[in-house]
């Protein structure tokens, strides 16, 4: 049934549709929506679990970690700050392979305080052995978070589904919401391959020397491999189901296209007019939408660029003394190919400035016009001249 | 002596603590105590390599380790998930020395026991970071070395009082117990264990190679802990209710300190204002468990 909802309740619904057992979290905004509308469900008993209202994001997590190792579904939210008080415990859910499922709202970091969007707090996490996925609009952020379940339980990874603050998720939009039992043939109850059982007792996380601990590291990456398959054959369950399915790359225009805009998250819905405007007027661009970063769709990415000019990477996050994240791994991806697009990386967005078609326009256009990228990171719409430090 | 325990170990030979552990002493108890319905939770600590390296383990029951400053959180969504799958048999223990309870887990064991988490935290203490060589906690009582605290820095602050901190949170159950009172100890794990809500145990667990003792002397240091009232032996039921349950006989601190390297660098005059930090603290719990004191100090 379509029913305008916010964003962050896209997320909540899914997580009620999905039958968790454990919810754990802690406040932050602009995250707070999504647990507040399950802290609701759970006590109006519309959602059969157990809430723990933790004294932090890091036993947020912690409790999650010790609830999914008994082998229950398991679910918490967070931004920020929150996320990177929870890295060690990043690390400890996957290395346990452990299949909780996370909703990150995109936030920027402090200091200054500022609680507006920006990808820099997911990518910094991109080493901890989590699944992540980037949303583009509410349908998305529901039918990803519930695709996150079957995918977690069946590579056993922790899957971060990663939705932008305010522009996804404080905003309203139209939102095919399944019916339970629609939902349900989709996504079994979680099965455990293991889990703490007193009747069969074993030690879970220990000490690991050099003889086991590679192998252990190794089997993580296999895992991360074989995930985009994973997805793409849960995508196909998903279309039967519900008829939306989004891929871990989307390519738009690009069979033609000289130039192509690479986005994540909320501005590729706004490329998507500049796309259309800009082939208007016979302009061969097209549009890339990364929704897999982790594991990192190489495949995918090289099938649709390499045939390409330019690339034109829009990246709402930064690497200090590096550049945009988006843009690193890109080129890292597409180096060894013989014929390969130049990679022009553009910073924009951060702190939740307005990422609006005119500078995704001007993007379009600095590429067009530029042989050569200027810079690692060329920053768009900074105030000039800087202010006086 | 007959203890009131199963004879069945839960606990295998072959563990790797340093000999005379205390840790591993009263581990042993506390399984016998609480049976094979049991879950452990180990943080960080001596025990996280004591439980042995992958893939043995020294229990017979599930052991989940975690991080370190973990303990009360990953015990309350193990509970929560056991809860959730309706087994309501097994107990949670959390098992962690005195660095991931007094220090770096207190944040996670103070919200999991605000929340009245139904599980049992105990704490193993043996007054330092011994994992990782001998460093200073916030347990590491007054006038000891450590290695961060060296030569004439030898810690000069008093030792956290942790119960009584626990107790502030009017938890159902907080109790003091020692590896030299065994049939005490094993009494509180049972009675713990009766008990829905946070439980807490602070128990003496002493270390010979933290504390540069021979290992032969662990159950005789611990012994005299209780006896001079450096670690009086006692159970508070809902915050409030304060019951003693081993009255001393006099033994100075003294005694206590001079068996033990650590303290070896303390002169009679810090021996005195110990003896004296010592009386103090014994005198203000008589006054929380309503026990009337002569004035010479010994109880009427």
């Amino acid at each position: 049934m379509k029913k305008v909802v916010e964003g962050s309740h896209a997320v909540s619904e899914a997580v009620r549709l999905a039958r968790v057992d454990v919810i754990s979290a802690y406040p932050i905004t602009p995250q707070t929506h999504i647990v507040e509308l399950l802290s609701e469900y759970c006590s109006d008993g519309t959602l059969n679990a157990r809430f723990l209202r933790v004294e932090s994001e890091h036993s947020a997590m912690a409790a999650l970690i010790g609830a999914a190792s008994a082998g229950v579904r398991t679910f918490t939210a967070t931004s920020s700050q929150g996320l990177a008080l929870m890295h060690e415990l990043l690390h400890w859910a996957a290395g346990a392979r452990l299949p909780i499922v996370m909703a990150e709202v995109n936030r920027a970091l402090a200091p200054g305080w500022n609680i507006w969007t920006e990808q820099t707090d997911s990518l910094a996490q991109r080493d901890t052995g989590w699944i992540q996925l980037y949303c583009e609009d509410a349908q998305e952020a529901l039918d990803t978070t519930l695709q996150a379940f079957r995918l977690a339980e069946t590579v056993h990874l922790p899957v971060m589904v990663v939705l932008d603050a305010f522009f996804l998720s404080h905003t309203y939009e139209p939102v095919d919401i399944p019916e339970p039992e629609e939902a349900d043939r989709f996504l079994p109850p979680f099965q455990p391959a293991f889990c703490l059982d007193t009747e069969n007792p074993a030690a879970f996380n220990q000490l690991a020397p050099p003889n086991a601990y590679m192998e252990m590291r190794r089997s993580m990456q296999d895992a991360m491999e074989s995930a985009l398959d994973v997805l793409d054959a849960i995508e196909d369950d998903y279309e039967r189901l519900f008829g939306r399915r989004y891929g871990a790359v989307e390519a738009v225009h690009c069979d033609d296209a000289d130039i192509i805009l690479v986005t994540s998250g909320t501005i590729t819905s706004t490329s998507r007019l500049v796309l259309r405007q800009l082939r208007e007027k016979g302009e061969k661009v097209g549009l890339v939408k990364m929704k897999a970063f982790r594991p990192f769709p190489f495949e995918a990415l090289r099938i649709h660029t390499a045939h390409a000019k330019k690339l034109a990477v829009i990246d709402r996050n930064f690497s200090f003394g590096a550049g945009g994240i988006f843009a690193q791994e890109i080129r890292s991806a597409l180096c060894n190919l013989a014929r390969r697009p130049l990679v022009f990386g553009y910073v924009a967005g951060l702190g939740g400035r307005d990422v609006t078609t005119d500078v995704i326009e001007d993007i379009y256009w600095r590429t067009k016009t530029s042989a050569h990228p200027e810079a690692e990171s060329i920053w768009i719409g900074l105030h000039q001249p800087a202010p006086a430090a | 002596m007959e203890l009131n325990v199963l004879d069945r170990d839960y606990m295998c030979s072959g563990h790797v603590g340093c000999p005379g552990c205390g840790a591993a002493i009263a581990m042993r108890f506390l399984l016998k105590a609480l049976g094979e319905k049991t879950m452990m939770v180990i943080p960080a600590c001596c025990w996280s390599i004591i439980a042995g390296p992958y893939p043995q383990s020294t229990l017979k029951v599930p052991v989940l380790h975690t991080a370190f400053e973990t303990g009360g959180a990953v015990a309350s969504g193990l509970r929560a998930a056991l809860d959730t799958k309706g087994d309501t048999e097994t107990t949670v223990v959390t098992w962690a020395g005195d660095g991931g309870t007094f220090d770096i887990g207190f944040q996670a064991l103070s919200g999991a026991v605000e929340r009245n988490e139904d599980f049992i935290y105990v704490c193993y203490d043996n007054e330092a970071y011994m994992n990782t060589g001998v460093q200073r906690s916030s347990s590491t009582p007054y006038g000891a070395w450590t290695t961060t605290t060296p030569g004439q820095e030898w810690k000069r602050l008093r030792k956290k009082n942790i119960v009584e901190a626990l107790v502030a949170h009017r938890i159902p159950y907080a109790a003091t117990a020692s590896i030299a009172f065994p049939e005490d100890l094993v009494r509180k794990v049972q009675k713990a264990k009766s008990i829905k809500g946070s439980r807490f145990l602070h128990i003496y667990a002493s270390c010979p190679t933290g504390w540069r003792i021979p290992s032969e002397m662990s159950i005789k240091i611990a012994r005299m802990a209780v006896q001079t009232n450096i670690f009086p032996l006692y159970e508070v039921e809902n915050g409030v209710r304060y019951t003693i349950n081993y009255m001393p006989k006099g033994y100075l601190v003294r005694e206590y300190f001079k068996l033990q390297g650590r303290f070896k660098h303390l002169t009679d005059d810090d021996l005195e204002q110990i003896q004296e930090m010592v009386n103090e603290d014994w005198e203000l719990l008589l006054r929380k468990a309503g026990v009337a004191m002569s004035a010479a100090g010994t109880v009427a």
